[in-house]
């Protein structure tokens, strides 16, 4: 009897640390796989825009750079439409805000690659022919947009990936938003304050950290989010001019590039695949990080 | 010196614009978010339905350019993939989900693999696709089935064990304390009374989890590939599966019956995914009152 216990209780801790296997494999594998990469060309892999397998010159520059971009495109479109979707919800009563909130969750539930065709029959021609043509007649911001627009490019990608990091920002910020003492909020209200500023000045100084966590946790997201990016970024592997540009992101040009490709071509696909990784994990720890900082007052036990 | 507050005096006809400006900007919000998962839906919905059809469903996809075929292989397929990923991930990662909430509360270890499979959560899912590439494919010297439930299956191990932990953590400590006071041994206590009790949780959250992976494709690109064979050599040959299809059909072609097909297989998947996804909130919702 004890004997069978000490097996399972071991069994039980083996099959836990695969976890860590796991994520030591994916770490040591893409590390190990783009060693060639970066004997060849060194750190300067990083910001060289070389991408030429006829001539084996490769740079990660142009796809760490659209990532970047179309997260941050991602981030700016979907951080305040979170939160003030957020306080909707805690803020009416339960028969409106419970079906609203689950459709909300169920925004996550679609698959990603539902979200990249829609991005391509239905989302991008629109971009082409009524909001594009409407943001470049805007004067004074052709230094943000860029000149051509096709309805692909960066502007598009960003749309869709901000809906996609919403239901799982917006599952945050709710937490956080209901985790606010109600006293504090009912002290706000009887010092005479509106509800603009109680929830500016009590709710968001108190839940900052949480807020800074779900934002974070969208932005892991967005970062490795493959398909919805890959039907509309353009795949070009050029510095973008603007929101407008096609471009390219790490993970859709491993998608596009790897299983046709060799050699140093490949260890240089292995190379961007770790940036990403070491990106992801930063962004995961920064992210658990300031949740771990909230979680018991957000009634957590871990 | 005293503090002495400087007052700010603000016209209250500003502050309640103010107010009623977050008002609509946060009803207007709600109504984008709702609307624009309404919209997607209806656009599978229409433009699936006017496709699909019993040909569709029961007829094997043919190659490239040639006009007609189906889905049915690609269905198939992805439901051998998918239901060979849980097959393969859930009894490890209740495991483990089971050593976290059971036997390592407050240990460094636990913390550890707790943050390992919450990095492993918000893995971007094309760089398990590399990792079983280089894992199965390369080895193997050819795309297979196989390497996509691995796939898959990796993906799934972290989702599943933190369900499985959250779900046994709710499990009160009074019961744990009665079967270990009945003379039970803890792997009894664990598997008869705390399991039983989280059960309704813990099928939730397999079944949520399948829900995700099924419609998963960046893993799949280079692991299970596509073909337009019956998935028959599941060991030996790419498989064909609804999510690569539908980005090959509409990517890689001009061909409207491609996009036809793209538009019935993206519709079947994403009924499958709501589906679930309702049904265990609508079950497990009634359960928990």
């Amino acid at each position: 009897m004890q004997r069978t216990d000490a097996i399972f209780k071991l069994a039980c801790l083996l099959c836990a640390c695969l976890a860590g296997l796991l994520m030591l494999g994916v770490l040591v594998q893409l590390s190990g796989h783009s060693l060639e990469a970066w004997q060849r060309f060194g750190l300067g892999f990083l910001w060289s825009c070389e991408w030429d397998p006829a001539r084996e010159l490769f740079g990660a520059w142009p796809n760490i750079v659209g990532t970047l971009l179309t997260t941050a495109v991602a981030l700016c479109l979907a951080i305040p439409l979170s939160f003030v979707s957020a306080l909707f919800v805690t803020e009416t009563p339960g028969w409106i805000s419970r079906p609203l909130s689950h459709a909300v969750d169920l925004l996550a539930a679609i698959p990603s690659v539902i979200y990249g065709m829609w991005g391509l029959f239905v989302l991008a021609p629109l971009m082409q022919e009524h909001v594009q043509p409407a943001l470049a007649a805007i004067p004074g911001t052709a230094w943000l947009f860029g000149e051509d627009y096709n309805g692909f490019g960066f502007l598009t990608a960003g749309l869709i990936l901000a809906l996609m990091i919403l239901p799982y920002m917006g599952a945050v910020m709710r937490d956080v938003l209901r985790m606010t003492p109600p006293m504090l909020r009912e002290a706000a209200y009887g010092a005479g304050c509106t509800r603009l500023e109680a929830t500016r000045d009590v709710v968001m100084r108190y839940g900052i950290r949480g807020i800074t966590g779900g934002i974070f946790i969208g932005m892991g997201r967005a970062l490795g989010e493959t398909m919805a990016v890959l039907f509309v970024i353009g795949n070009i592997m050029e510095l973008p001019e603007g929101l407008f540009s096609g471009g390219t992101t790490i993970s859709a040009t491993l998608a596009n590039n790897f299983a046709e490709s060799r050699g140093l071509e490949q260890s240089s696909l292995f190379a961007l695949g770790l940036i990403l990784l070491v990106m992801s994990i930063g962004i995961q720890a920064i992210s658990r990080y300031y949740l771990h900082m909230t979680s018991a007052r957000r009634g957590e036990k871990h | 010196m005293t503090h002495t507050p400087t007052i700010r005096r603000r016209p209250l006809l500003f502050r309640r614009l103010g107010d009623s400006l977050l008002s609509a900007f946060s009803l207007a919000s709600i109504i984008v978010a709702v609307g624009s998962m309404a919209w997607i839906l209806a656009t599978v919905l229409i433009h699936g339905s006017a496709a699909i059809g019993a040909d569709i469903l029961f007829s094997p996809s043919k190659p490239y350019g040639e006009p007609g075929g189906g889905i049915a292989n690609a269905l198939l397929g992805s439901l051998f993939i998918t239901l060979g990923a849980a097959l393969l991930a859930v009894p490890p990662a209740m495991a483990a989900g089971i050593y976290l909430a059971e036997y390592g509360k407050g240990r460094r270890v636990a913390d550890i693999l707790r943050f390992c499979a919450n990095v492993l959560m918000g893995l971007p899912s094309i760089l398990v696709g590399l990792f079983v590439y280089v894992l199965i494919v390369m080895p193997a010297g050819h795309f297979s089935g196989l390497a996509g439930t691995v796939a898959l299956a990796i993906i799934m191990f972290p989702v599943v064990m933190r369900t499985t932990e959250d779900m046994m953590a709710m499990v009160p400590d009074t019961m744990r304390e009665s079967a270990l006071a009945l003379g039970m041994t803890r792997m009894r206590t664990i598997l008869c009374i705390i399991a039983r009790s989280s059960k309704n949780g813990l099928a939730t959250g397999v079944l949520l989890s399948l829900a995700r992976v099924s419609g998963e494709t960046a893993p799949l690109l280079f692991t299970a590939m596509f073909a337009d064979t019956w998935p028959t050599g599941f060991f030996r040959e790419p498989v064909a599966n609804i999510p690569v299809l539908i980005t090959e059909y509409t990517t890689n072609s001009p061909f409207e019956s491609m996009h036809a097909l793209g538009w019935a297989a993206a519709l079947v998947i994403a009924a499958c995914v709501l589906l679930v996804n309702i049904l265990t909130r609508i079950i497990f919702h009634e359960q928990k009152h």
